[in-house]
């Protein structure tokens, strides 16, 4: 079992970490030359020079690309109109159809801005070529932004995915041990044998607490090993208010996790509602998802997410390097919610029935 | 001078509509092995279960050590040890980890727990296996270990469910060996069987018919007093009369070896 414990979540890190990526690249692209000049070649070609989208082939009828596009082989069809060539230059404008795929409504506007920013880059190109020498002393002097990246420079998608899928398996594996522990003892008949003795409860579930720390504690030494390891994300900020975090963190989920068990008689009925926790847990931590653009509900719903504060301290204390006063608001809530849940758990284990 | 270790009085349980334990009255004296009797369903485990004070009673009382079951729960559960017929030591944790482990839970003192183990494994010539995890060895040796780790903390009263469920006649003899060991040094044993032959062991026996006790006495006096040749026959006598949930007798063990 331990292997297992141990071996599982960091593939999962690994392939996770890769996979898991809001990047929009290999956009499957294609294109309806109706002008066949060298202005719409030059176009397409700036689409090929891109790395973004990856130029599929061209359709000869509108009916074909959306046909193509029913059957999801092309995202993004670009139709480039008969004249088009002729209409930039006598009249400098012209009309470009852009259909895009929407059904990911959030990935279809990133290739919006995509296509739009090649097609003005190119536009540019075109202006200057049909400048006149008279046209050169009016023509106002473009305002550029040198945007500053801070934290991730490199807007490297995995720096900002792999602190979170770390928690993520730190999380899942000691919510799930847990959830699945005293239960199991119901089953097996244990739990009877244990209530007859003269036990303490809190010495109970602190001596069912103790080995599932040290274990989430482990999980942490590996993963950020194989972070920096494997993945060579920055660790700018302090290992030891990490761990410091981290150990009442685990703490928050153990308790969960045996207030679970105390409640449900069987692995399965466990089972079931820690996946109902943990589901709930992990789309509203603000992983993949921004928490800001949730609903005013739905964040308040987040303040009672473990999760989310673990995310936002990881992220902080290893991309940003933030101290112990920056993640001072984290660490009382956490602390909070972990005294009341194991005081839950504590309170819920009933020695007599 | 009280000499009863057990006193029970109109002890009774309900779950919603359903009476499993019905004003049960009875005492156990101290050193006395006490055969606790009953077909399936007829109430024993719950009756056991508000003695060693895992299950709140409706009404009634009881002192078990001396203590109320009611208030001092806790009090009562250091003084007893308790074996269940779900066999319940850790069977993955070897013989000597639950000893230690168990000896800690009743407070009892390193030493006290090295000594009590060596005692063990000399009395059971536990020498090879004392190492070993207990969920590979066989059913009778967990039983016999099983009720020597209940006694670790030499409790006043030791409860009993059903210990000898499944095991072979020659550990059965074994095990009762143990018990009247046990007895002999003043241990009080109170225990559930649906072995006929085991209950003429007991120095008295109760019978438990739909939550009441129907008779209690020596197996001797319940065979003059139902005209019966073994307790067999008492407990077939008493079991059959109006009882819903034993039509044909057919869950009472008659194993007689």
């Amino acid at each position: 079992m331990l292997p297992i414990i141990f071996v599982l979540p960091l593939i999962q890190l690994v392939i996770l970490s890769n996979a898991a990526t809001f990047e929009i690249k290999n956009i499957a692209f294609a294109y309806i030359d109706n002008d066949h000049s060298s202005a719409s070649r030059a176009l397409i070609e700036k689409f090929n020079a891109s790395t973004y989208f990856n130029v599929l082939t061209h359709f000869p009828s509108e009916a074909k690309a959306s046909a193509a596009m029913l059957k999801g082989e092309v995202d993004v069809v670009l139709e480039i109109p008969r004249h088009f060539e002729r209409q930039l230059q006598k009249s400098k404008q012209a009309h470009l159809g852009v259909t895009i795929n929407a059904i990911d409504g959030a990935a279809a506007g990133v290739k919006n801005v995509y296509v739009t920013q090649i097609i003005q880059t190119f536009n540019q190109h075109i202006k200057v070529n049909l400048l006149q020498p008279s046209d050169m002393l009016s023509q106002p002097s473009t305002i550029n932004t040198i945007p500053l990246f801070w934290y991730n420079e490199t807007l490297n998608y995995k720096t900002f995915m792999v602190p979170g899928i770390l928690v993520l398996l730190v999380t899942m594996i000691t919510l799930f041990l847990s959830g699945m522990n005293i239960v199991r003892e119901k089953e097996i008949g244990t739990l009877e044998q244990i209530n007859v003795t003269p036990i303490k409860k809190r010495q109970f579930i602190i001596g069912k607490l103790f080995p599932f720390w040290v274990l989430g504690l482990g999980l942490l030494t590996i993963g950020l090993t194989i972070a920096k390891l494997i993945f060579n994300i920055p660790m700018i900020g302090s290992l030891a208010l990490m761990y410091f975090y981290t150990s009442i963190y685990i703490l928050v989920v153990l308790g969960i996790g045996l207030f679970i068990s105390n409640f449900t008689d069987t692995q399965q009925q466990a089972m079931f509602i820690s996946w109902f926790f943990m589901v709930i847990f992990i789309l509203m931590s603000g992983l993949f998802t921004p928490i800001e653009s949730m609903p005013k509900w739905a964040q308040i719903i987040t303040e009672f997410n473990p999760i989310k504060y673990f995310v936002e301290v990881m992220r902080m204390v290893m991309l940003k390097g933030s101290g112990f006063m920056d993640i001072l608001p984290q660490v009382t809530k956490t602390l909070l919610y972990a005294l009341i849940m194991n005081g839950l758990a504590v309170w819920s284990y009933k020695k007599t029935s | 001078m009280n000499n009863n270790v057990i006193e029970v009085k109109n002890l009774t349980k309900t779950f919603g509509d359903f009476t499993a334990v019905n004003a049960i009255t009875f005492e156990v004296k101290k050193g006395e092995i006490f055969g606790f009797l009953g077909a399936n369903g007829a109430g024993k485990t719950t009756a056991m279960k508000m003695l060693i004070g895992i299950s709140k009673p409706t009404s009634g009382k009881a002192q078990v050590a001396g203590f109320d079951v009611f208030t001092h729960a806790e009090d009562v559960k250091q003084s007893i040890g308790y074996m269940s017929q779900k066999f319940a030591l850790y069977d993955d944790l070897t013989v000597k980890e639950n000893i230690t482990f168990f000896g800690g839970i009743y407070g009892l003192s390193r030493k006290r727990i090295e000594e009590k183990r060596c005692e063990l494994v000399e009395d059971l010539g536990l020498k090879d296996i004392v190492n070993q995890l207990v969920g590979a060895l066989p059913l009778g040796w967990k039983q016999k270990i099983a009720f020597s780790v209940s006694l670790l903390h030499d409790p006043k009263i030791v409860f009993l469910d059903e210990p000898t469920g499944g095991v072979d006649p020659i550990t059965r003899r074994q095990f009762w060996e143990m018990i009247y060991k046990a007895a002999h040094q003043g241990t009080t044993v109170f225990v559930t069987t649906h072995y006929m032959d085991e209950a003429e062991y007991c120095d008295r026996v109760s019978i438990m018919v739909n939550g009441k006790i129907e008779a209690l006495d020596t197996p001797k006096k319940l065979k003059e007093q139902f005209r019966a040749e073994n307790m067999n026959d008492v407990f077939l006598k008493l079991a059959r009369s109006p009882s819903p949930t034993l039509t044909n007798g057919n869950e009472v063990n008659t194993d007689k070896n």
